[in-house]
């Protein structure tokens, strides 16, 4: 009997009370699903602005506004959470044997505490003061000034990092403690791998942004001056301390999509994953020496040389560890029996746009070229190429490679190939044009623009419209899937991981016989080593 | 249940530790008296070797796994890492 | 298969650590942000802190180690089979809390009645620092406090368990992990003292 079957109890009591762990990464996907794509149309409304330099369809305040949620929504709400609840939730339990995560209830407790995290800041937009203005961010001394409801949106950060050191918390101790007989650490699937390094930083760094949000609203509030000079505090303390936080969460962010796209590769060369135990530890060293780079944000703040220089250090060394994977990612590819599935090609493509990310990351990391593009479209193009060209398009890869396992039903990968070239070239288009206007000067979060810029901001909103009839294409192709797709076999790639040796959807205790495992996760050839 | 390797610490070694944690705190009190300098130093040393007997001993991790200790450790580390990369900006301005 | 029929001690006192993991850093950032502060102002911080009365804060830290004392004894107690003793002692670590909130409350209270609070009559005019000082200390070892407070509900709670035997010495884990998190606390107060009282 499969997971989704209700055993007559009414459908909506059955879910909302439910400790299944397949069950909560639905509901995290059911929450997730229309953020992403309400955030995203924030972003069409801002490139819609962006056709006319002046002023235009919204006004500056407004402006302002729909950078911040669709920051706040898209990072705390999307990104974030995404990879890890969704398919964290789903198969890290089912890929080391388990029936489920180590404490179901409070991985029911994280959901709630999501839901109503988002809830928050949605809400946030209809209160009196509006939507915080202060972009994602926060920065003081504007987050405390400002008449917006900024305590509100903080306080939703607040509730959404509650949520997510839950799941780390329950990812950790389930990793250790319920791993089936003859699973090894060793012969732990590289997303396992991925999705415990990242619930480490959760634990340990979300805990961070919590306390810096509260200190925002007490600062709204009783004006203690901890960040005002006036009053010998220092706003650049504030600035630490989130990004403490916020750098290493961009770790959270991308990990579990590295770690996904490690498990599409092997499957679909059908050929054992190279280097894998590099694979696994670096996806620790990029925990470890990405929780020690925050200053890269603040070069031109006014921070101690001293400290420009050591976090511009430190940003270099995070390459090494993100190169491991691209390198061996590639290897993997080599000589491998290749098929050009949906979920391959999303996955090559977070290869490739991650690299650019990455890349760009070292050229902005450099002391000297950061002060010339801090604050630049630039910056907002690197972002993006990490966060959407890495993390999205390896949560896309990720939803196409589980889908059937999910739902049980097939899809169309037609649609999905035609939706995969107009999001690829849009993606590009759109974000590369952003790397150039940045180069030429155009600051980020400016309403107005020059109208030297108009061309190629002309060119990059192109760019966007593409990229999302995309997006569109590939939710339409994946919806009707759910309702209309073929029924999925077990194995439809030929993967050799754990979930595909029991049923499309999977029954409700994962497994009818606890695995025992006897080789490592990938052996496609048993007896040759890759 | 999996408690049987659960290790009982007797009442001595426990009044043993709090005695010593006392102690320490009156003579942190004392050197704080002393001058501003030797304060800062008792902050520095006496403390956080306050807080290793509570850990160690109270907290049980003496009679712990190594896994555990490694990560009871490794969370410390960070803290620490993180406080000394605030310290390279801030004196340094 | 029941959630209690494949309970795991381990897995549940591992899991508390990593909890307790988040407090450490809950109050870590707190500590960043005092060690930030108190580089850039260390002469106000040390005049600000004549305010406190270090007698006072020295004895409350008595009080919350022999409150640490008698819940880790509680804990042996349970382990060896005495589960009134172990009930007792868990009492007297509730109480050792109430004095500790007791006496923190009457400090805040003169704290009030000198005017001493940012944006208060005593640090109004005060030179940049003195303000920040007061609003640090009310942030810590306020939070400090709230901490105590559900260090003692919780307790409460275990005191019940010990009397209905869902905390019984085959079954300690409830206990245990409520000890750490009493002990927890009481590290936390360890930083906090020489920070306020004794060396700033």
């Amino acid at each position: 009997m499969s997971y989704l079957d209700n055993e007559g109890a009414p459908a909506w009591k059955a879910w909302l009370t439910t400790t299944d762990h397949k069950r909560i990464a639905l509901m995290y996907l059911s929450l997730i699903a229309p953020l992403f794509l309400a955030a995203m149309s924030l972003g069409v409304t801002m490139r819609i602005k962006h056709l006319h330099g002046g002023d235009f369809l919204i006004s500056a305040q407004t402006y302002n506004e729909l950078f911040t949620l669709h920051g706040v929504v898209m990072i705390f709400m999307f990104v974030i959470p995404g990879l890890a609840t969704v398919f964290g939730n789903f198969f890290l339990p089912i890929l080391i044997g388990a029936r489920d995560v180590a404490f179901p209830r409070v991985n029911l407790l994280s959901v709630y505490l999501f839901a109503a995290g988002c809830a928050l800041a949605l809400f946030s937009i209809v209160t009196r003061g509006g939507a915080a203005d202060t972009g994602w961010t926060f920065y003081v001394p504007f987050s405390v000034r400002t008449g917006t409801d900024v305590s509100l949106a903080v306080f939703s950060v607040f509730v959404l990092g509650l949520s997510s050191i839950l799941t780390g918390l329950n990812f950790i101790v389930t990793t250790h403690r319920l791993r089936a007989p003859g699973m090894s650490f060793h012969r732990m699937p590289l997303f396992v791998w991925a999705s415990y390094a990242t619930a480490w930083i959760q634990v340990l760094v979300t805990p961070v942004i919590g306390i810096t949000m509260i200190l925002v609203i007490l600062e709204r509030f009783f004006n203690v001056g901890l960040f005002d000079p006036a009053k010998g505090g220092d706003p650049l303390m504030y600035q630490h301390l989130f990004w403490t936080y916020s750098h290493p969460a961009v770790y959270i962010m991308i990990i579990p999509a590295m770690g996904a796209v490690t498990e599409v590769i092997p499957t679909f060369c059908h050929k054992n994953v190279y280097g894998y135990k590099a694979i696994a530890y670096s996806s620790l060293g990029i925990a470890f020496f990405g929780s020690l780079v925050w200053g890269h944000h603040m070069f031109t703040s006014g921070m101690a040389e001293l400290a420009d220089m050591i976090f511009s250090l430190l940003t270099m060394i995070v390459a090494v560890p993100s190169a491991i994977k691209i390198f061996n990612w590639t290897a993997t590819l080599y000589k491998g029996s290749i098929e050009l599935t949906p979920a391959l090609l999303y996955a090559l493509s977070f290869v490739f746009l991650f690299a650019i990310g990455g890349i760009t990351g070292i050229i902005q990391g450099a002391l000297a070229v950061n002060v010339f593009l801090h604050d630049t479209y630039w910056v907002v193009g690197h972002f993006h190429y990490v966060m959407f060209g890495g993390t999205g398009f390896g949560f896309f890869a990720a939803l196409l490679y589980w889908f059937p396992k999910m739902f049980g039903r097939m899809y169309n990968p037609k649609p999905a190939y035609w939706a995969w070239a107009l999001m690829f070239v849009g993606f590009n288009v759109f974000y590369f044009t952003f790397l150039v206007l940045g180069t030429m000067g155009m600051p980020r979060r400016y309403y107005a623009h020059l109208p030297q810029y108009d061309t190629a901001q002309l060119l990059a909103s192109a760019g966007a419209f593409t990229m999302v009839s995309g997006i569109l294409i590939l939710a339409g192709d994946l919806v009707w899937a759910l309702f209309k797709g073929a029924r999925a076999p077990d194995n439809p790639w030929g993967g050799m991981t754990l979930e595909w040796k029991t049923a499309s959807p999977p029954p409700k205790e994962n497994f009818k016989e606890r695995p025992v495992i006897t080789s490592g996760p990938y052996e496609f050839n048993p007896g040759r080593r890759a | 249940m999996g408690n049987e390797q659960a290790h009982v610490i007797p009442y001595r070694t426990l009044a043993l530790v709090w005695m010593a944690l006392l102690l320490l705190t009156l003579a942190l009190w004392g050197l704080s008296r002393l001058s501003q300098r030797l304060a800062v130093l008792g902050l520095l040393t006496i403390s956080p070797f306050k807080a290793g007997l509570v850990l160690y001993v109270f907290m049980h991790l003496r009679y712990e796994r190594v896994l555990l200790r490694t990560m009871v450790f490794a969370a410390l580390a960070i803290l620490v890492i993180f406080l000394a990369l605030l310290f390279s900006d801030i004196p340094f301005r | 298969m029941s959630e209690a029929a494949e309970f795991d001690y381990e897995g549940a006192k591992l899991g508390m650590w990593l909890f307790l993991f988040t407090e450490f850093m809950l109050f870590g950032a707190l500590f960043m942000l005092y060690g930030g502060s108190r580089v850039l102002n260390p002469e106000q911080f040390h005049a600000a802190s004549r305010e406190l009365d270090a007698g006072l804060g020295v004895a409350n830290t008595m009080v919350l180690l022999t409150g640490s004392l008698f819940i880790a004894s509680a804990l042996s107690a349970l382990q060896g089979g005495r589960r009134r003793a172990a009930r007792n002692l868990t009492a007297l670590t509730v109480l050792c809390g109430a004095v500790f909130l007791a006496v923190k409350g009457f400090e805040w209270a003169a704290h009030f009645r000198h005017g001493f609070y940012p944006n208060g009559p005593a640090l109004k005019g005060a030179p940049p620092g003195r303000a920040l000082f007061a609003g640090l200390y009310y942030l810590m070892t306020g939070l400090h406090g709230l901490h105590v407070l559900a260090g003692m509900a919780l307790l409460s709670v275990l005191w019940f368990w010990l009397g209905s035997g869902r905390a019984r010495p085959d079954h300690f884990i409830a206990l245990e992990n409520s000890a750490l998190y009493w002990h927890l606390v009481d590290i936390i107060w360890i930083f906090l003292l020489p920070l306020f009282y004794l060396a700033a």
